[in-house]
């Protein structure tokens, strides 16, 4: 969760940025070699009517679970809706703690991936959109050995 | 009075291929040891050449013998000479110290690189066992010393020596802030460490081929997870799997023309036999639940694989004439990712108990259970070729390291690494 809230910064900053270049050249190399021509800045509003409020992406599991929470479910019904207008493969990636071995935890991270999914179908999403990828224990969304720290860990991220 | 004399340059070769790099390396440390391991004496050898050798060879002989937990060597600094041929061995001397053997020997340069002449005097017996002598090229100091310990092992306790192997793990480095995966190689007690291959995205469950020239591996650089095989010496590198959904641990068949796998392109993970002549997919099992970990019987006619069939993973036994299946594991609640002993009779495999993950054998004929190890998050054992010791991997702390015990869980040391997380350590075969 931290990872992908992160992800979503960085992602924000590099648009952020480009935007910037796009209209007024303010990159640092670029401004060293030419003389100062860049215009006073303007404030765009750049809010966009449609622009929807950032729906969780993260659904949590028990320990050797994939069994989908009540309210993992709740969530899950608002991406349905979603994703039921939406063009485009959406990735499923499952994920599991460290505790117990690396194969069986890419299988467990693959099952709830695929609980996922096969909600997000019996809600009306067109199952060719959804792909699922396990990435098991190798990519924690928290380090430590903590329960709290392998709660975190146990999900599937909704991309 | 036997002779007899090893080439090393098929370890040249592997030497040659890879780059080395220190900062990578792991250090033993020893956490306990037999009982009773046996005082042996490895005398300084004798340089007959100019300047100073690169590497202390008789240290690392001492240093081998010392890590199987059998010997205990006498420090240096207590020995009260250093005879340099079994001549100059003084039977009293030596027993008054309680050593019961001496190893004496002799490096001289041969055509560019060295020949060690080595002894072994067995002191209460006050007879001389054998000499031999090992060659080996100017880099190859420290495998003429495995190769010298691996013939003073096999002499005094019967078992064939694996000092000379390597093994192959997984570390996990940070590079900018990002993780970076490398598949990695060194020799058994961790020196000479090299990169076989980074990636930017992880990489898991390395096994060797048979004949110790390939590895085959999961990588997830396509997206998703696919299998490869790589050969070690040349870098050539063929992927075999590419199908949806997991593409998952790989190991090799036992005379090394199939390669067992797992693939979840029916729905959920089976087990799938590829046939590396043909390319033909076999699909082993027929089962809902999550059947993983595959690994063959030393005879190449049945596998033991991890299955929850039963609610809980537990280990099973897949006979592939026949395709029965036949549950081998009952004491606990999670037994995982078997490996067999090379001759057939034990499986070790990850046993949590009390909450605990802790490595286990289970001899095979009787299902008795024993737990070797008492650290908590303990997993991926893999077996010596001689099947005296595993490495598996553990945590200190948060930091992934690797380490080891041997079968009869008598002695332990890890193998800490300098740099990163260390995992899935996968002990190599015999090179001959």
């Amino acid at each position: 969760m931290f990872k992908s809230v992160k992800t979503g910064l960085g992602l924000a900053c590099v648009l952020a940025v480009m935007a910037g270049c796009s209209s007024t050249d303010t990159d640092d190399s670029a401004s060293a070699n030419q003389l100062d021509q860049t215009p006073p800045p303007v404030v765009e509003d750049t809010t966009t009517v449609e622009a929807p409020v950032a729906l969780d992406n993260v659904v949590y599991f028990d320990f050797d679970q994939s069994l989908l929470k009540p309210s993992t479910r709740e969530l899950l019904i608002k991406h349905a809706d979603r994703m039921r207008g939406a063009a485009g493969t959406v990735r499923l990636e499952g994920h599991a703690d460290e505790l117990g071995t690396r194969e069986y935890n890419l299988a467990l991270g693959e099952r709830r991936a695929n609980a996922v999914r096969d909600f997000l179908v019996l809600q009306g999403v067109n199952a060719a959109n959804l792909e699922v990828i396990s990435y098991g224990e190798e990519r924690p969304a928290s380090e430590g050995s903590s329960e709290s720290d392998r709660a975190m860990n146990r999900r599937v991220v909704i991309n | 009075m036997m002779k007899k004399t090893f080439s090393l340059l098929f370890a040249t070769l592997i030497s040659c291929a890879l780059a080395v790099s220190a900062r990578a390396q792991l250090v033993v440390e020893i956490t306990d040891g037999n009982q009773d391991p046996t005082p042996i004496a490895v005398a300084p050898f004798d340089w007959s050449g100019t300047g100073v050798l690169p590497e202390d060879v008789s240290e690392i002989v001492a240093a081998d013998l010392r890590r199987s937990g059998l010997f205990a060597p006498v420090p240096r600094e207590d020995m009260l000479s250093f005879p340099k041929t079994p001549e100059e061995v003084s039977f009293r001397d030596w027993r008054v110290l309680g050593t019961e053997y001496v190893v004496t020997g002799r490096i001289q340069p041969q055509s560019g690189g060295y020949l060690l002449s080595f002894d072994l005097v067995n002191i209460f017996g006050q007879s001389k066992m054998f000499t031999k002598q090992v060659t080996g090229g100017p880099q190859q100091l420290r495998d003429i010393a495995h190769r010298a310990a691996d013939e003073i092992y096999e002499a005094i306790t019967g078992i064939r020596g694996a000092f000379g192997t390597q093994m192959i793990y997984v570390q996990e480095t940070s590079r900018g802030g990002e993780p970076s995966y490398a598949l990695m190689l060194s020799d058994i007690d961790g020196a000479r460490a090299r990169q076989i291959r980074r990636f930017s995205t992880p990489v898991m469950s390395p096994s060797w081929s048979p004949n110790g020239q390939e590895v085959a591996y999961v990588s997830f650089e396509t997206g998703r997870p696919a299998i490869f095989r790589e050969n070690i010496r040349t870098g050539a590198r063929q992927q075999l799997t590419n199908f949806k959904g997991l593409n998952s641990s790989p190991t090799w068949s036992p005379d090394g023309t199939r390669l067992a796998m797992v693939l979840s392109k029916d729905g959920n993970p089976e087990i799938y036999v590829l046939d590396l002549r043909s390319g033909q997919f076999t699909r082993m099992t027929r089962h809902f639940s999550i059947d993983t970990e595959p690994n063959w019987m030393p005879d190449g006619k049945s596998l033991v694989f991890t299955s929850d069939r039963g609610g809980k993973p537990q280990i099973y036994q897949l006979t592939l004439a026949t395709g029965q299946v036949d549950r081998l594991t009952f004491d606990g609640d999670y037994n995982a990712r078997p490996r067999v002993s090379p001759d057939g009779k034990t499986l070790v495999m990850v046993h949590r108990s009390s909450g605990i993950f802790t490595i286990a054998t289970m001899d095979i004929v009787s299902g008795r259970m024993r737990v070797l190890t008492e650290t908590r998050l303990d997993e991926s054992p893999s077996i010596a070729p001689n099947g005296a010791m595993l490495m598996y991997a553990t945590k200190r702390g948060s930091k992934g390291i690797l380490a080891a015990v041997s079968l009869d869980a008598g002695v332990k040391y890890s193998l800490p690494s300098q740099q990163g997380n260390v995992r899935e350590p996968a002990w190599s075969p015999y090179f001959d």
